[in-house]
């Protein structure tokens, strides 16, 4: 039992993300109203979003902006240890815009099936599809 | 000039989508010629890269001139060397093919509809041609989200169907980022050259493991693989036809192209087939495919949607070759990624054609169509048979090596799939050659016109359609040459 507490401790941030994952999942397959798939199918890639930036954290490190780069101070000797990486941070830039492009091609395809069924619930449009 | 052919095959479609998108406010007679010459310009590259890549070998191209592991490189190889010029031509007869259809399905949209179709294109060349494992991420997206839009552009159930498409491509796309994210965890790169060399002292490492399942699980999401598939039918069938022969011929056999860049360049044969040895669960999951997608087409009284199945089933194919482990095998996945985006290619062209003239896809509107649609038709017949795998047709060869490939891995399942989807392949076409040529031609209130006049198709979508169609069969002639120069070195040394 402790080392099951220890290892959920130790890697809080890989349990978070699962978490969050799998709200997502269970959104977008138990949910009824497509608004609310599609929050779930954010939260889903949210999660990944969290896992790529907790993984470049390190302890006792700062931002990577070089500290007594230039002045009188100035030390030319970049250890990278005090720097936490920035590169997933970066990448997550990229993710986040392909994220909200995601949404709003998500949210625009549901206007359009709002204006045809005049529902969003998915059940009364599969029973107006079944109709035809 | 053609040291840039790497940067022009995606540069030119991607600023070309930009321009495109002004002229269609400016004057809509603009967007198709501006969206031809850019899409001729990736193709004359891509075949000029082919050409380099035949005297020259491997080329590695640094965009912006950083150095690989820092910086994004294209590598261009006998793989994607024979993969992009398919991308490229088979883009760019569709879209000679569907300016008709376009201008009478929705002739206010034209400007968006060109946007998405050269932007389309740019993702799916890019993701060949990258190989940084993030960026091809970030070109899927791209892909992917101008493929929803173009899929939405349909009939009423189209938005629902593509939605659904929504939430699968995301979550496939998701899982390839997190599996490239614990790639990246363990050796601390994203280009793919760089991955493979750091990896194989990791190979025991849970995390490597996780994150080639994962990734796998995404590709094969994308790509429709059987229990994954149920997104594609309907995504497909519901979609304006100039757009489902865009996505149908390209999406999957583009994700078939990053599974195996992944099992061969990423991870090594080595990992894949020696050190997870899972090939023969999925050899029969491909089975599985491969049988439930011709069963699933069986069912349809829709020429569309049958051809979706087929899709579905075509994908089984792939996955299989690639996974049986051998060298047959892994060539007849290869040459059929080129063989089966032609005679998609080709089958949708006809529903195209089709559609364009009798406004319905369902197995009652195919009344009498021999007499009135010949040409679309004889098409027709040639795509059936190179589907169903009759030589000289291209289908053949790479069945062919399947079977082979199948019977020296020991896998009598496969072969007897590959079989059976065949027979009921046969089955499936001539059924529909039955309905077009014996039973006369009636038009929608079900009114019979006795004899049938004769209306075919525009020269424009007659041309491009006749282009593939032989295509097949030439291309069925030389696979000796394509197996010999192309596909053999796409299989890495010591692979048996």
């Amino acid at each position: 039992m402790t080392d099951l507490i220890s290892m959920v401790v130790a890697k809080y941030n890989y349990w978070i993300y699962i978490t969050l994952m799998m709200i997502g999942l269970y959104a977008m397959i138990a949910k009824n109203n497509l608004v609310k798939k599609i929050v779930g199918m954010n939260i889903f890639q949210t999660a990944i979003i969290l896992f790529y930036v907790s993984i470049g954290v390190k302890k006792g490190a700062t931002i990577p902006i070089l500290e007594h780069g230039h002045g009188p101070n100035a030390h030319h000797v970049v250890h990278a240890v005090d720097y936490i990486n920035p590169l997933p941070h970066v990448l997550m830039l990229t993710a986040i815009v392909v994220g909200v492009a995601t949404l709003g091609v998500a949210l625009a395809l549901a206007i359009r099936i709002y204006n045809n069924y005049n529902t969003l619930e998915e059940d009364e449009i599969l029973a107006q599809v079944r109709e035809k | 000039m053609s040291e840039q052919y790497p940067a022009l095959l995606v540069i030119v479609p991607l600023l070309s989508a930009l321009v495109v998108s002004v002229a269609g406010w400016v004057n809509k007679r603009w967007c198709f010629p501006i969206a031809v010459a850019a899409l001729s310009v990736s193709a004359w590259s891509s075949v000029g890269l082919l050409f380099r890549v035949l005297n020259e070998g491997v080329i590695v191209y640094k965009l912006g001139g950083w150095s690989p592991p820092m910086g994004i490189a294209y590598y261009i190889d006998y793989l994607n060397g024979l993969v992009l010029p398919v991308v490229s031509i088979v883009a760019l007869l569709n879209l000679i093919s569907s300016k008709r259809t376009v201008e009478q399905q929705f002739p206010d949209k034209t400007g968006p509809f060109y946007t998405l179709y050269v932007l389309m294109v740019t993702g799916l060349l890019g993701i060949v041609v990258t190989g940084d494992a993030f960026n091809l991420y970030v070109l899927l997206e791209i892909a992917s989200l101008t493929g929803y839009g173009l899929l939405a552009m349909g009939e009423e159930r189209a938005p629902l169907a593509t939605l659904n498409y929504l939430y699968m491509g995301t979550i496939g796309a998701c899982f390839y980022l997190l599996g490239i994210g614990y790639l990246y965890i363990v050796t601390g790169s994203l280009n793919m050259v760089d991955i493979a060399r750091l990896l194989p002292p990791l190979y025991q490492s849970k995390a490597v493991l996780a994150a080639f399942i994962i990734c796998m699980v995404g590709v094969w999401l994308k790509m429709a693989f059987f229990p994954l598939h149920a997104w594609l039918p309907n995504a497909y069938t519901f979609a304006n036809s100039a757009s489902s022969s865009l996505i149908a011929p390209l999406v999957t056999k583009v994700m078939v192209y990053v599974m195996i860049r992944l099992m061969l360049t990423i991870f090594t044969p080595k990992f894949v087939f020696n050190t997870l040895a899972v090939h023969d669960a999925v050899v029969w999951l491909a089975v599985i495919a491969i049988a439930m997608g011709a069963v699933l087409a069986l069912k349809e009284r829709n020429l569309k949607k049958m051809l979706t199945y087929i899709v579905v089933a075509e994908v089984g194919y792939m996955v299989g070759g690639a996974w049986l482990g051998n060298r047959a095998g892994l060539t007849g996945a290869v040459l059929h990624i080129v063989n089966d985006a032609l005679m998609t290619l080709c089958v949708f062209l006809v529903v195209g054609n089709i559609v364009y003239k009798i406004k319905g896809y369902a197995f009652g509107d195919l009344k009498g169509l021999f007499a009135k649609m010949p040409f679309t038709m004889g098409a027709f017949v040639i795509g059936a048979l190179s589907i169903i795998g009759v030589p000289p047709t291209c289908g053949f060869f790479s069945k062919w090596y399947l079977i082979l490939g199948a019977i020296q891995a020991h896998q009598y399942g496969f072969m007897v799939a590959l079989l059976f989807s065949s027979l009921i392949n046969v089955v499936l076409f001539f059924r529909v050659f039955e309905i077009g040529f014996y039973e006369p031609f009636s038009d929608h209130e079900g009114h019979e016109h006795h004899p049938a006049v004769m209306a075919e198709a525009p020269l424009t979508m007659l041309v491009p359609l006749y282009v593939v169609a032989i295509s097949l069969i030439l291309v069925g002639l030389y696979t000796g040459d394509i197996v010999n120069h192309i596909v053999q070195f796409v299989i890495p040394k010591g692979f048996m």
